[in-house]
């Protein structure tokens, strides 16, 4: 994978920022796009937009097929039974609402309890609170190491046949610590729990087997992989899907909706999967957009830009530790156990002010929380400012940025 | 007295436990603001022109060549414009 050339797919790496080239190290917040699906998105608001499924005209069957066929690539992307369990969301935050408010407000009872890691973005935290106030269901977290690890030992002495779901994220959004979804997986099945996973900072960053997780719903977002925002997918197993309720109501979602005029009410059919949980005109452009993506990612080969995020990150520990001595490194430096992920900060400086340096010098990372403030407080950190890379990304910019750190640490 | 909003293209309250605020000076404009503000308040430490830590009356903050600047420790929006207008003027 020779990142120089897919450098050259991404026009908004060409920008200068102050004045100096753009080094974008803000991808766990959002990646850049390509060129194939900035043009995709184009090409179908040229030339096939319309509505889905609504219609028999040629344009509709168009636009229906490209959204069909973006469902089907990202279920083989992740490799799901088809697309009846790919659905189509605005991102992983709302994938994950659903499960709470589909499953969760119909399934967990006051006596019932759930178990939600405390290295989750608040997207994986608040729905379920927001739920256990309906419903009284109570939460049990599960803690973390010293290291930003997960404590397995801790999720094992949570679990009870109380639990009905484990909630969990694949890789953390801010210290790239790789959770083992398999082990997981295993151990809440052995208590009859589900699994939900948090696949946001996972899927556009190694290859991801849904089948092999054996996770019951996995939700990621198109935006963190190379798509458009407002585009997103919850997978979930078949069986778990069609026993559950609609999230929202409207068009597109039922088989029928009748007017019984003995009752005065209404009775109403469910559409098939996935379109039961897509209600209203989905957001087709998104698909289109996402639908590029995939085939983007999977020229490039998943093994690849895991191998590539891999090597980025080893080298920039070892640049940062040798060039930074004041610089502290959050969480585990053991690049086995991380994806492309660095949180890191200086004394006195606020990841704010680390932040607005780099900028200055056209390096754009992310500082403050970053969604996920139960972590920082466990890891007694006030903020974070975190750099974060993608498939284009290369040593070179590595370098350039541990230059500029040593400049902060001159103040 | 200076009217803020002809410098300031936005205001920006961090995330973090920090509470910082970064104000974000209008392109054209942000120049002259970052001038203003050196001239008013007293300079404490540099790095390269880029950053600048600088004291205002009971006040601490940085201010960037980019013609952004942090505040810190501010109670309310008023507070921060009131520190803008006197800092602009």
């Amino acid at each position: 994978m020779d990142p120089y050339k897919i450098r050259e797919d991404f026009p908004i790496l060409k920008r200068r920022i102050n004045e100096h080239p753009l080094i974008y190290f803000d991808n766990a917040a959002t990646s850049q796009k390509p060129r194939q699906v900035i043009e995709a998105i184009k090409d179908f608001y040229e030339n096939h937009n319309a509505n889905v499924h609504r219609a028999v005209h040629t344009l509709s069957q168009e636009a229906s097929e490209l959204y069909e066929c973006a469902h089907e690539e990202v279920a083989k992307f992740i490799n799901a039974g088809g697309m009846e369990e790919t659905v189509f969301v605005r991102g992983t935050t709302e994938a994950i609402n659903l499960v709470a408010y589909a499953w969760g407000l119909h399934n967990l009872k006051k006596e019932d309890e759930i178990i939600v890691s405390l290295m989750e973005h608040h997207s994986n935290i608040v729905p379920w609170e927001i739920i256990s106030r309906m419903n009284g269901f109570k939460i049990k977290y599960i803690e973390i190491n010293d290291d930003g690890t997960l404590n397995y030992q801790s999720l094992e002495n949570l679990l009870s046949k109380k639990t009905k779901i484990v909630c969990v994220s694949h890789v953390s959004n801010v210290t790239g610590i790789v959770n083992d979804i398999k082990r997981i997986a295993r151990i809440a099945h052995e208590h009859g729990a589900l699994v939900l996973v948090d696949g946001a900072q996972s899927v556009p960053h190694m290859p991801v087997n849904v089948k092999d997780l054996n996770a019951d719903f996995l939700a990621f977002s198109g935006h963190k992989m190379l798509g458009p925002t407002g585009i997103g997918v919850l997978h979930g197993k078949r069986e778990i899907l069609e026993k559950m309720e609609p999230f929202h109501g409207g068009g597109e979602m039922i088989r029928e909706v009748s007017f019984n005029p003995k009752t005065k009410h209404c009775s109403i059919g469910w559409n098939v999967l996935p379109w039961k949980f897509e209600a209203g005109t989905p957001n087709v452009c998104g698909g289109v957009g996402l639908l590029e993506a995939v085939k983007y990612l999977k020229r490039l080969g998943m093994k690849n830009v895991k191998a590539h995020e891999e090597m980025l990150t080893e080298y920039a520990l070892s640049r940062l530790q040798d060039c930074c001595p004041k610089i502290k490194i959050y969480g585990t430096k053991d690049t086995s156990a991380k994806c492309g992920i660095i949180p890191f900060g200086f004394e006195g400086l606020s990841s704010h002010d680390i932040a607005l340096f780099l900028d200055n010098y056209g390096i754009m990372v992310r500082s403050g929380f970053h969604c996920a403030q139960p972590l920082h407080e466990i890891l007694k950190l006030s903020s974070s400012t975190r750099a974060s890379f993608y498939i284009y990304n290369t040593r070179e910019e590595i370098d350039r940025f541990t230059e500029i750190l040593k400049e902060i640490e001159q103040f | 007295m200076v009217n803020v909003e002809d410098y300031v293209a936005r205001t920006e309250g961090t995330c973090g436990k920090e509470k910082d605020v970064i104000v974000i000076f209008k392109y054209d404009k942000k120049d002259e603001a970052v001038q203003r503000i050196q001239r008013k308040a007293t300079l404490k430490k540099s790095i390269a022109g880029i950053v600048s830590e600088l004291t205002f009356k009971q006040y601490s903050f940085r201010l960037y060549g980019s013609g952004k600047a942090i505040f810190r420790d501010l109670k309310d929006k008023e507070e921060l414009n009131r520190l803008l207008s006197e800092l602009l003027s």
